[in-house]
């Protein structure tokens, strides 16, 4: 089917795309050489250091740094005192939106109280780290404790402590009359949903509890930042976005935002984690006030403190449906902790509760609300899973009560080209009833699972890709080598997925095409790489610049064969005319020894809206009744990808994507005690998943065309961590008989669940 | 400040000399003292292996050893399994298998590799996964690092 945007060009022989290449960066990661933030370097640099809170809530009393200050080595110290005055102001931040400049300075250095166990208070340079350690222990803050609250329902109790005292809940546009930590009441409703539910022979309804987890990044958050005499300042650092930092940081600082240079490093991954400033302005204020660079580099309990954590949620979802299995209305109640500042991910967890499924009576409603856990952040598909955690179970549910198989069940309700979302767009064409076909022809979903306490489940998953500015440029060398510039940081590949675009553009191999990030003074405004953009944004834009390069190319043949460059056409890299013909690397030689001008070119793109990935996993799981401890023993992802650039890489965020679901689902969660500090603060006790915890993770790429695309790329990245907690929680059911209902669902929440039935 | 210690070792067969504090890792002094980032800091207590070097033929967390402990000792770090410009079968095995997105794990995952290839030529999925559950990755599911390290395996036993 035609659409009125169509981009997809159709192409059925690609040269390049769906081949596996060897990324362009990889001999540096593999021999130790790649330059990550904490191993750049200056001369006469200082290591700075953050003096952070040891309670969830409390007023600051008083801040002393006189002891710190006095000792050798010690060069400056920082406080939200030095920032400027950012009393009203707001920064409009690409897809962010509005951003409140008094409270992401505040996130960064506390002001008057602090919010969370880890809240920075105040910061040290010094000559090394040990000396700044010191130091910073050294910094006296008094401080006056109060109540707090860390569980997202009881922080919207009437009574419960206040984080903000001028927070009005904002209802559709309405602020109330008294404060409250609900920032944010949202609703979106879709045809009438009491009518709905009358139509429905048997209706589901369950509550769903979340506990925040972490990105869990390999690499902590470190910057090192140089205030130069001359009022630049230059920040290496590793950020998902390099123009995104660079305004944040300015509008921090109220500087102009070219007085600032960014140079993102290679960075240890991110997962929406590292999109927000924290250590970026504090060292730029410290760099200022000592005359030296700083460098800062966070320990992994500041990391686990201070750092986004996705929301802790809570969620009551009911799905009816008829005998044969239509669904007929859906309602949700989302609950969704944002931390210590209003602006969590409340916004897609709506969007995304019943995205997989074309109800005809919908009604979702969101809070979101602040408590005594660091801002939440973006974590993959931010939002999407614990609402797929609770509707994914309801499904479930309702296929086992309706006796209909779970793959029909979805088949029969699947979303797909002309669905409206509950929150108001239509679908263009989507791949998620190719996905599920895949899954129910998959060896796995056919195989036979046996043996006692075993059980498999399914579930599906969705997610947006937005669009936004990507911007790239590139030169021709006289060995027909393309030198590539792009804007995106890479934080899983990109790089090559983007180099393999535009060489397909031109007709040339991918290792002819040398791609690198520049820096904020060497590329064009390029959004963040966040919302599975980047292989689809920024390939747009790669696209484009082959268009423009080639038809460059077309004008340089055309004046060595002396013709008109229309007359000229290209197949695969190779230039025709009149019986003339020349390869892409034979003009590219002829261009200087024919005195003509070097070949450069540019493209810069801002697609609109977004489109959409589905995906569908399945799990085996065995479970020891004695413990509690859930095993996986077999796992398969299922994804439609548009194109699959480079399927290893899309395979990889594929199974990166479920092993994060995957300890989502069974063991990470932040642990709280009763003062609400975080008790598991460590990687040891926090326990991500290690090989040993996990089995081969089997991936089916499914392939229908992003028609927003030329290549029909759609991004890949978020997808898969969606299923996986509702998926392994279908399995546990399937296997015992109980039904989870709340993450993670870690031994002992299992063996109490399997207790309290027997 | 404390009066600096003098240390000689060998790191990737050359002979080091340095100065450090006592307080000082061996992860640190790689890093800062002598300029070989390849070992990266993820934890700095032990827990993830990002910083793994071998200590006489033993794989360790650097950032768990102090500095004055090598003394005599023979290190290896990722930055010596490269030989005369050709990369080890582990390294290109990773390269050529996908078995790393965001690479700052990937350090190191090649040293804990090396270390059992050397002692295990032929590894089960298993023993893999239990002498690689020292090292954590968040990006990639460990999926293409165990095929890579078998596949490394297998192109060793051709040798």
């Amino acid at each position: 089917m035609a659409h009125a945007n169509e981009l997809y060009l159709g192409k059925q022989d690609y040269q390049v795309l769906g081949k596996r290449p060897v990324r362009h960066d990889g001999t540096d990661k593999v021999t130790g050489k790649a330059i990550y933030t904490a191993d750049v370097q200056l001369p006469n640099m200082l290591h700075g250091k953050i003096v952070r809170s040891p309670h969830a809530h409390a007023r600051i009393k008083s801040i002393d740094a006189s002891e710190a200050l006095a000792m050798p080595g010690v060069f400056a110290v920082v406080t939200a005192d030095d920032f400027p005055d950012l009393t009203e102001k707001f920064a409009l931040m690409g897809e962010a939106g509005q951003v409140n400049l008094t409270e992401l300075a505040a996130n960064c250095l506390a002001k008057g109280k602090v919010l969370y166990r880890g809240h920075a208070v105040a910061a040290v340079a010094a000559a090394n780290v040990h000396i700044a350690d010191e130091a910073a222990s050294k910094i006296k803050v008094e401080y006056e404790v109060l109540p707090s609250v860390t569980w997202v329902l009881d922080a919207m109790k009437d009574d419960a402590p206040l984080l903000h005292e001028h927070l009005r809940t904002d209802s559709m546009g309405k602020k109330a009359d008294k404060p409250s930590n609900i920032a944010v009441h949202l609703q979106f409703e879709k045809g009438n949903v009491t009518d709905g539910f009358q139509q429905a022979d048997v209706i589901v309804e369950r509550e769903f509890r979340t506990a925040s987890v972490h990105q869990g990044y390999i690499e902590p958050h470190a910057v090192v930042a140089l205030w130069n005499e001359d009022s630049r300042l230059k920040l290496w650092t590793a950020t998902q976005g390099s123009f995104n930092c660079r305004q944040q940081v300015a509008e921090l600082l109220q500087i102009p935002v070219s007085q600032v240079l960014v140079v993102p490093c290679e960075i240890g991954g991110g997962f929406g984690g590292k999109i927000t400033v924290y250590l970026e302005p504090v060292a730029a204020l410290l760099s200022r006030k000592s005359g030296r660079p700083v460098k800062m580099v966070m320990q992994r309990n500041e990391v686990f403190e201070g750092t986004g954590p996705t929301p802790g949620s809570f969620a009551r979802v009911k799905l009816g449906a008829k005998k044969d299995g239509t669904l007929v209305a859906g309602e949700a109640w989302l609950a969704y902790d944002c931390g210590a500042f209003p602006g969590g991910m409340i916004g897609p967890g709506c969007m995304c509760v019943f995205s997989c499924y074309d109800l005809p009576h919908a009604k979702v409603d969101g809070f979101d609300v602040c408590n005594n856990k660091p801002k939440t952040q973006a974590y993959r598909a931010p939002g999407s899973t614990q609402a797929a955690f609770a509707c994914e179970q309801v499904i479930d549910e309702l296929a086992e009560k309706l006796n209909i198989d779970p793959i029909e069940l979805r088949l029969k309700n699947a979303a797909k080209e002309g669905t409206r979302r509950v929150d108001g767009p239509v679908y263009p064409r989507v791949g998620f009833v190719e996905c599920l076909n895949a899954a129910k022809n998959s060896e796995h979903w056919k195989s036979k699972l046996s043996g006692k306490n075993r059980g498999r489940g399914i579930a599906a998953g969705f997610w947006f890709n937005i669009g936004g500015a990507s911007s790239c440029s590139a030169s021709v060398n006289d060995d027909g080598i393309v030198c590539l510039v792009e804007g995106s940081t890479d934080i899983g590949g990109t790089r090559t997925s983007i180099a393999m675009q535009l060489a397909e553009t031109l007709g040339i191999a991918a290792e002819d095409v040398r791609p690198q990030v520049g820096d904020t003074d060497s590329v064009g405004y390029t959004f963040l790489t966040g919302g599975s953009r980047v292989t689809f944004a920024t390939g747009l834009a790669a696209y484009q610049l082959g268009l423009d390069l080639q038809e460059q190319m077309k004008q340089r043949a055309a004046s060595i064969w002396d013709c008109d460059p229309t007359s000229i056409t290209v197949d695969k890299g190779v230039y025709k005319q009149n019986g003339h013909s020349l390869t892409f690397k034979q003009i590219a030689a002829k261009i200087p020894e024919n005195q003509l001008d070097p070949v450069v070119g540019r493209a810069s793109v801002a697609p609109e809206g977004s489109t959409n990935a589905f995906g569908v996993h399945i799990a085996d799981v065995e479970v020891d009744p004695e413990t509690g401890k859930v095993t996986v023993l077999r796992y398969t992802a299922i994804q439609d990808a548009g194109k699959a650039v480079h399927p290893s890489y899309v395979e990889g965020q594929m199974q990166g994507g479920a092993a994060q679901g995957i300890g989502w689902a069974l063991n990470e969660e932040y642990f709280f005690d009763a003062k609400d500090q975080m008790r598991n603060a460590s990687f040891l006790d926090y326990r991500m998943p290690t090989c040993l915890d996990l089995p081969m993770i089997d991936t089916i790429i499914v392939e229908v065309p992003n028609p927003s695309h030329p290549y029909g790329v759609r991004g890949v990245g978020e997808t898969p961590i969606v299923p996986p907690p509702a998926t392994i929680a279908n399995a546990i059911h399937a296997a015992v008989g109980t039904r989870m209902t709340q993450l993670p669902m870690s031994p002992p929440a299992l063996w109490k669940a399997l207790s309290e039935r027997a | 400040m404390s009066k600096k210690i003098h240390v000689s070792t060998t790191v990737n067969g050359e002979s080091v000399e340095f100065l450090c504090e006592a307080r000082q890792s061996l992860l640190e002094v790689l890093r800062e003292n002598l300029s070989l980032t390849g070992a990266k800091e993820g934890c700095n207590n032990g827990n993830c292996g990002a910083c793994t070097v071998m200590l006489n033929g033993v794989p360790v967390n650097s950032c768990i050893v102090l500095a004055v402990e090598v003394e005599g000792a023979a290190i290896e770090t990722v930055e010596g399994l490269a030989c005369h410009g050709h990369l080890h079968p582990i390294q290109k095995c990773f390269l050529e298998g996908a078995a790393l997105q965001c690479g700052v794990c990937t350090p190191g995952f090649l040293v804990t590799a090396k270390a059992l290839l050397d002692k295990n030529p032929n590894p089960s999925e298993h023993d893999i996964r239990f002498n690689l559950a020292n090292n954590l990755c968040r990006c990639t599911g460990y999926d293409k690092i165990v095929k890579a390290v078998q596949a490394a395996a297998a192109e060793l036993q051709t040798r």
